[in-house]
C-alpha cells in the first residue's frame, strides 16, 4: 500500500539530493520542563518523562501523569531505545526559506509506546526508499545548546552513512 | 428531543467585500464593507445590530490572517452592542457563528454580526507563502520558540501543508489512496469556480494539469493549496422569531458540531487520518434527526485537498477510507450530482476566506440566489465544515425551520 505514496509521486522517485532538514533551524527556547529533551542528545540517548507509578511514557513534557487517576504519578525522564516507526512523512518541497533545498519531515513513533510520536526529518535515506512504518533509529544534530532528535533507517541500511559527524552540517 | 438551542437561530444576512488577489485595501475596510452588505441583506440597519463576534481578530497569527479585532470593527461601524466576542481557539474559525448563535438563544442579543476577514494576499506581496516563525532569513537573530511550535519548526514542519501531507502520506498507506482520487476535490472547486463570476482561479484545469504542476510537501502539490486571497465574508446571525420578516429565505441552523476528544495536537492525535473532524461531526449528528443521506450540499473546508476528504468521510458521506473512491471521476460531488460539493470553486478556487467562505456558499444554495452555479435541484439541508488537524467544528443548515 505505501508504494502508492511514492510511486505515484514521479518527483519522489527521481532521486532528488534530500537534505538533512531546513537550510536554517529555528531551535526550542529552553525551559525547566523541556531541556532534558532538547539536551539529551549531549549522551546519545533519547528520554521521555516516565511514569514512576504506571510506568507510561509522557510526551510533551507535563507536570503530572495525566494518566494516574489521582494526578499524582511523578514523571522523571527515562532513556529509550532511541528505535522506532515511521508512521508518516512528506518531502516537503516548498522553499520556505529561499534557494532550501528538498528535505523529509516524518512522524515517528517510539517503539517503547505506540502513542507516543516525534515529529522529525528523516535522514540518510533516499526518497525512494521511504515507507510507512519502516524502522528507523535516532541520531542527533547538535545546534548551540540543542540538540535535534533526526531518524534514519534503521540497522544502517544501504545509504546510512556510518561516523557522519554529528552536529550542524549545513 | 432534547431543546437544542442552537436551533433558536438563523442566518438571517450574508454580505461579502470585494474579493481578490492584493487589493491593497484595509482589513477593516473590506470588513465594513462585507459587514454593511450583510446587514442591508438581513432588512436591517446597524442600529438593529446589537451583538458582534469574529474568528479570531486580536492579531493571532499576524494581522492580515487575523483580521480586524472586534472592537475596532464595533467602533468604525459605531455599534451599540449588548454582546461581543472574538478569538482563535475553538472549534474551528465557525466558532464564532458557534458562540453568536448561542448568544441570540441565550437572549444577550438579537442579532449578531459575524465577520473574518483577511488580507494574505495583499501580506505575501510577489513573496511566496510563508511558514510559520516568517522570514527566518532575514538575517538577524532567529527567534525561538516554546509550546507546540517547539516540535515542529526546528525540522522545517513550518506549515500546515507540511503537517497535513503528514495526513495524506498516512491515509495512502492506510486506505491505498491515489494523487489521481485526491485530485477531484480541487478539479471539482475549479469546475465550480468557472461559474462562479468572483472566483478568484477561474481557468479550466485538467487531471494532467493536476497531475503535472509543482509539489509543495508530497504528496499535495500546487493545487491540493489554497489560493490566498483578501477578502471579508460577514453574516449576520438573529434569533428564530426574525424568520418571518427577513427579506431573504432565512437558513435555519439545525445542529452544530464542536467536541475535540483526541488530543489537541498535530503530532499526537490518537488517528492520523481524521484528526478531529471525526470528533465535531460525530458530536453534531448527535444533535439532530438529519442523516448523511438528507444532506444535499457540502461545504467542506479545503485549506488543503486531503482535509476535505477526511470531511467527506467523517461527516458519513462515504465510508471510512473510501473517500478516494468516492471522489473519484468527480460525479458524486459535481453541482449535478448527489452530493454537490463546494459549489462556489472553495478555497482552493475561489478564495482562502478561511472558512466563511464556505458558509456564504452554503446560504446562497439554501435560497436559490446562486445564479449560474445554482444546484439545479433546489437543495434542502446544507453541511458547513470548518477546519482541519486538531481544530475542527461542523453546522447543519436548513432552508426552513426544518
Ligand atoms: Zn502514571
Amino acid at each position: 500500500m505505501s508504494e502508492a505514496a511514492s510511486a505515484s509521486d514521479p518527483e519522489t522517485t527521481t532521486g532528488t539530493a534530500l537534505g538533512r532538514g531546513p537550510a536554517i533551524r529555528v531551535l526550542p527556547r529552553l525551559d525547566g520542563a523541556n531541556r532534558f529533551f532538547w539536551t539529551s542528545g549531549a549522551q546519545g540517548v533519547l528520554r521521555f518523562l516516565r511514569c514512576e507509578r504506571c510506568r507510561r511514557y509522557v510526551h510533551p513534557p507535563a507536570p503530572l501523569c495525566p494518566y494516574c487517576e489521582d494526578g499524582q504519578g511523578r514523571l522523571e525522564p527515562e532513556a529509550v531505545s532511541g528505535r522506532g516507526r515511521l508512521h508518516s512523512f512528506t518531502v516537503n518541497y516548498q522553499q520556505w526559506i529561499p534557494d532550501d533545498g528538498p528535505y523529509v519531515v516524518g512522524l515517528v513513533t517510539i517503539d517503547e509506546q505506540d502513542d507516543v510520536r516525534l515529529m522529525t526529518n528523516i535522514v540518510d535515506c533516499a526518497a525512494a526508499e521511504l515507507e510507512a512504518e519502516m524502522p528507523v533509529e535516532v541520531t542527533f544534530e547538535q545546534h548551540e545548546d540543542v540538540w535535534l532528535p533526526l531518524f534514519r533507517p534503521a540497522g544502517g541500511r544501504a545509504g546510512a552513512a556510518a561516523g557522519e559527524p554529528a552536529g550542524g552540517s549545513r | 428531543m432534547t431543546d437544542f438551542l442552537e436551533r433558536r437561530a438563523i442566518i438571517s444576512g450574508i454580505g461579502q467585500s470585494k474579493i481578490g488577489r492584493r487589493l491593497g485595501r484595509s482589513a477593516v475596510d473590506l470588513t465594513v464593507e462585507a459587514g454593511l452588505a450583510a446587514i442591508a441583506d438581513a432588512g436591517l440597519t446597524r442600529d438593529d445590530i446589537d451583538g458582534l463576534a469574529t474568528y479570531p481578530g486580536g492579531g493571532m497569527g499576524g494581522e492580515a490572517f487575523a483580521g480586524p479585532t472586534s472592537p475596532e470593527v464595533q467602533d468604525a461601524m459605531r455599534l451599540k452592542l449588548n454582546w461581543h466576542d472574538g478569538g482563535g481557539e475553538g472549534p474551528g474559525q465557525i466558532r464564532a457563528v458557534f458562540a453568536a448563535c448561542l448568544a441570540v438563544a441565550a437572549g444577550l442579543a438579537r442579532h449578531v454580526l459575524v465577520y473574518r476577514t483577511v488580507t494574505e494576499s495583499t501580506a505575501q506581496g510577489s513573496g511566496g507563502r510563508q511558514g510559520i516563525g516568517g522570514a527566518v532569513s532575514g538575517g538577524g537573530r532567529i527567534p525561538r520558540f516554546s509550546g507546540s511550535f517547539q516540535w515542529m519548526l526546528p525540522f522545517g514542519a513550518v506549515s500546515a501543508a507540511n503537517w497535513l501531507a503528514l495526513v495524506a502520506t498516512r491515509r495512502m498507506h492506510e486506505f491505498g489512496l491515489r494523487r489521481d482520487q485526491l485530485a477531484w476535490i480541487a478539479l471539482n472547486g475549479r469546475a465550480n469556480a468557472a461559474r462562479n463570476p468572483i472566483a478568484v482561479y477561474r481557468d479550466p484545469m485538467t487531471l494532467d494539469d493536476y497531475m503535472a504542476v509543482r509539489m509543495v510537501t508530497t504528496p499535495l502539490c500546487l493545487y491540493d493549496c489554497d489560493a490566498p486571497c483578501d477578502g471579508s465574508t460577514a453574516v449576520v446571525v438573529s434569533h428564530a422569531d426574525y424568520a418571518p420578516d427577513a427579506p431573504n429565505p432565512a437558513c435555519h441552523v439545525n445542529a452544530i458540531g464542536t467536541a475535540l476528544r483526541g488530543r489537541p495536537s498535530w503530532d499526537q492525535f490518537d488517528d492520523m487520518t481524521t484528526m478531529a473532524a471525526r470528533d465535531a461531526a460525530a458530536s453534531m449528528w448527535k444533535r439532530t434527526d438529519l442523516r448523511p443521506a438528507d444532506v444535499d450540499t457540502a461545504q467542506l473546508y479545503d485549506g488543503f485537498s486531503i482535509i476535505t476528504m477526511v470531511w467527506l468521510e467523517e461527516l458519513g458521506f462515504c465510508g471510512k477510507g473510501e473517500s478516494g473512491a468516492f471522489v473519484d471521476g468527480g460525479r458524486s460531488i459535481a453541482l449535478d450530482g448527489p452530493l454537490a460539493l463546494n459549489t462556489s470553486g472553495g478555497q482552493l478556487s475561489a478564495g482562502r476566506l478561511h472558512g466563511f467562505g464556505l458558509l456564504h456558499e452554503a446560504c446562497v444554495q439554501l435560497r436559490g440566489q446562486g445564479g449560474e452555479r445554482q444546484i439545479p435541484r433546489q437543495p434542502e439541508v446544507a453541511v458547513v465544515a470548518n477546519g482541519g488537524g486538531p481544530i475542527a467544528g461542523s453546522m447543519l443548515l436548513t432552508r426552513g425551520a426544518g
